[in-house]
């Protein structure tokens, strides 16, 4: 055949060329047991996976935070690097917490020089506001993570994801289906993005399953290797069981209110979609609505987020319809995700990116956030403690903020000694013009810019206040903390979801 | 009815300071700083020390704000009254109070520091715990013993352990001294005031025991955590129907008045003097307990 003569053929494909069977990959005729165990895929270790990958001097390499603080694969693959002599590597967790902190030695031999993660704890961020490292920090939110990803901001080499289950050509899940017993963390959603976008991309499980792991957090599409370990982490760490209900009478007082408020604010109707954390505070407030949707015979059209287990209560009771999950905050939500159909898994993106074509972050009626700090301008502080030490995380709270129509922040008035409403957070992490109302345990302030929902609170006969009033409350019982000292260096950048500098984070002064 | 509401009156020891900081924000009637059995003897002068400064330098409003001192035959209950006088609480409440003569005693320790510290004669009321067999029959004398006493109540563990019984769900051992302590507070024109459900998590019969109380003619109870505090409001909160029969007794006999007429007839039923009390007094309790607006402390 002359292919030459086929009309317009350059024009509708630019890369043909003629059949020739001898340039195809050769037909596999593998006999049926051993398709049944084995793939090209499966590598024996992480150290074969790490020169497969051709990981260099400076490159970047990623990994998910769904195992929390029972993590082993970030310490794993980073001190199998160091082994190998590579250096001068970024490395760009979707978080990082209290476990990661023998990250500290590579950081001073050199393998690690720059991080980026959305939150940072324990002695790991100790050092860090301490000045450890050279290069800042920087943080960014789960959605302006997602977007730094897509818009190439954010490069990733090489993405290490440890899954709970994968098949040999690397389908994996947050779960496994075939065995009860092994870790769980449910959601991969922030693995998926990583996945997606990584040049090499290595799954790191202990349970290695059949073709195919069906359904799958990622597709065997985006893998390149598997790697199987003993454990990728301590499954006490990774779920803390059971969420339990508070009976704390503050949380539950604030909590109340925060009900109160969402009820009055006009967000309340039939059909809304909602955002809840995992605090005290948070799993009381969807209680207290809850009773007041069965009260009012109303319906959530979906919750968003980081999932738990009362979340999937309300779920199974017919009271949210369907539930967008790119994280499962306790092993209840992690097997509703195994269990039920409408329990949907979400990516980083999906959930909250800036850039990409619709976040769900965008449909969302209201959101229930914390804030370690907020100040008179409503700006809130998720990073910084009182001391000044970095020891908080940004997560998704200034894109769920933006996001929302209705974002009530819920914290007490005072911590010990602490006034939370202060002049100035130490930290600005989300914008104040994002925040709507903050609830305390002694008043409800509201954004002076939605002076209609200011209204409403004041009609239904909520102990609506300014926050210039709490503040000086609060000033009046534990006085006036003395500013913290910092030095000039600067060890973190907090960069805002759209990829621009919102706030510095400095090497504290210590005598 | 006097002036206050004291639905609930919420203990706080007075060795904790985030307890004594917060107290105000839960919404009980009176708030009830405790330097007696809740606090360790190794550390009451920690707590008269802080609930002296609690009372002297934070702002709790309008609540109503009540000291249980250590009783003055221990030694300490003195030293209680000399700091806490002068640090201006509105109630004074005596604990272990067995005769006329304890409050009488008490009452003039009282005076006599009101005096010293310039502060005017009579401001500081009292309270008075009922918490033994002796106690309670000695009631009505205790009840009439002193223009200070704002109220009298019952204090269940130290009674039952004096009786030899034991605490029940229900109550049934507590049933003589509550009768005897609401009658004799009513018959002196003063409040009769619970004792403390202590098992936190049985809201169920809590609620219970709260429905018995208001019952009884007790105007409120003594709570231990402040998750307590809404579900016995609610208790003593008029029912929607018990509400409207109310107003419609009172239109009765605002028109059988106008005829010039003291009885009316509604629903086929006389209306006579007591009917009417009873009525006013629920829908004064309903203005009284409708949402109260937040204080600016």
């Amino acid at each position: 055949m002359d292919i030459t003569k086929i009309p317009h053929i350059n024009e509708v494909s630019a890369f043909h060329g003629e059949y020739k069977p001898e340039d195809c990959e050769k037909k596999s005729t593998v006999r049926f047991d051993e398709r049944q165990k084995a793939s090209r895929k499966v590598l024996p270790s992480i150290e074969e996976a790490i020169k497969r990958s051709g990981l260099k001097d400076g490159m970047t390499i990623s990994f998910h935070h769904h195992f929390r603080n029972g993590d082993y694969v970030v310490n794993m693959v980073v001190d199998q690097i160091a082994k190998m002599g590579i250096k001068n590597l970024t490395l760009a967790a979707s978080s990082l917490t209290d476990c990661h902190w023998p990250l500290i030695d590579h950081i001073k031999n050199g393998v690690i020089n720059h991080i980026e993660t959305s939150g940072l704890r324990g002695k790991l961020a100790e050092e860090i506001s301490r000045g450890l490292m050279d290069f800042p920090i920087i943080f960014r939110s789960h959605g302006g993570r997602a977007a730094a990803i897509e818009t190439e901001e954010l490069h990733i080499d090489v993405a290490f994801l440890g899954a709970p289950s994968c098949d040999p050509y690397g389908n994996a899940n947050g779960y496994n289906r075939d065995d009860e017993n092994s870790s769980c963390c449910g959601s991969l959603g922030y693995a998926k993005l990583d996945a997606q976008h990584a040049d090499k991309c290595i799954v790191i499980t202990d349970h290695l399953v059949n073709f195919p792991n069906a359904p799958f957090g990622i597709p065997e599409s985006r893998v390149d290797w598997v790697v199987v370990v003993d454990n990728i982490g301590d499954p006490k760490g990774i779920m803390s069981g059971a969420t339990r209900y508070t009976k704390n009478p503050k949380e539950l007082l604030i909590a109340k209110t925060a009900a109160d408020v969402i009820e009055a604010s006009g967000y309340f109707e039939d059909n809304f979609s909602m955002q809840m954390g995992s605090g005290g505070a948070s799993l009381a407030t969807a209680r207290f609505l809850r009773d007041k949707m069965i009260e009012k015979d109303i319906k959530c059209r979906f919750a968003l987020g980081g999932i738990t287990g009362q979340i999937v209560q309300m779920h199974e009771e017919g009271l949210v319809k369907r539930i967008l999950d790119v994280q499962s905050f306790d092993l209840i939500a992690a097997n509703s995700l195994k269990n039920n159909r409408f329990h949907q898994q979400i990516d980083a993106s999906y959930y909250a990116s800036y850039v990409n074509r619709g976040a769900a972050v965008n449909q969302l009626d209201f959101v229930i956030l914390s804030a370690l700090e907020i100040d008179v301008d409503f700006n809130v502080n998720v990073m910084t403690g009182s001391d000044g030490v970095i020891r908080g995380a940004v997560g998704g709270h200034p894109d769920t903020a933006a996001g929302a129509s209705l974002t009530v922040v819920t914290a007490p008035l005072l911590r010990g000694r602490i006034p939370t409403v202060c002049e100035r957070v130490n930290t600005i992490c989300t914008p104040g013009n994002t925040i709507d109302v903050l609830v305390t345990d002694q008043g409800v302030a509201v954004n002076p810019n939605r002076p209609e929902l200011k209204e409403k609170l004041i009609a239904a006969g909520l102990p609506v206040t300014t926050i210039e009033k709490l503040k000086e409350r609060a000033e009046k019982v534990v006085g006036k903390p003395e500013p913290i000292q910092y030095k000039d260096r600067i060890v973190g950048v907090l960069m805002y979801r759209n990829n621009t500098v919102i706030d510095v984070i400095r090497q504290i002064k210590e005598d | 009815m006097s002036g206050r509401l004291r639905r609930s009156m919420l203990f706080v020891p007075g060795n904790n300071p985030g307890m004594i900081r917060d107290a105000h924000i839960y919404g009980s009637d009176s708030i009830m700083f405790d330097l007696e059995d809740s606090v360790a003897i190794t550390e009451k002068d920690t707590a008269r020390f802080l609930v002296y400064k609690a009372l002297t330098t934070l702002n709790y409003g309008k609540k109503e704000l009540v000291v249980r001192i250590n009783d003055l035959s221990s030694g300490i209950g003195i030293m209680d009254l000399e700091a806490i006088v002068r640090a201006r609480p509105d109630v004074i409440r005596l604990p272990k109070t067995e005769t006329a003569q304890d409050v009488i005693d008490c009452e003039r320790e009282i005076e006599r520091i009101e005096r010293e510290a310039g502060i005017p004669v009579g401001s500081t009321g009292m309270m008075a715990a009922i918490e033994s067999a002796i106690g309670v029959l000695n009631a009505k004398e205790i009840a009439f013993s002193s223009k200070r006493l704002i109220g009298i109540a019952l204090g269940a563990e130290d009674y039952v352990t004096d009786l030899k019984a034991t605490r029940s769900p229900e109550g049934i051992e507590l049933m003589f001294a509550r009768g005897m302590i609401v009658n004799a507070a009513k018959a002196a024109g003063i409040m009769a005031l619970d004792t403390v459900y202590s098992d936190v998590n049985n809201e169920e019969g809590f609620i219970a025991e709260a429905t018995l109380i208001r019952k009884m003619g007790f105007d409120g109870k003594s709570v231990i955590n402040p998750r307590q505090i809404r579900p016995l409001h609610a208790v003593f909160t008029p029912s929607e129907r018990d509400l409207k029969k109310a107003m419609a007794i009172m239109d009765a006999i605002a028109e059988a008045n106008a005829r010039g007429s003291g009885v009316a007839s509604l629903n086929g039923k006389m209306i006579d003097k007591p009917i009417v009390a009873r009525a006013q007094y629920l829908l004064e309790l309903y203005e009284r307990s409708k949402a109260m607006p937040v204080e600016e402390v």
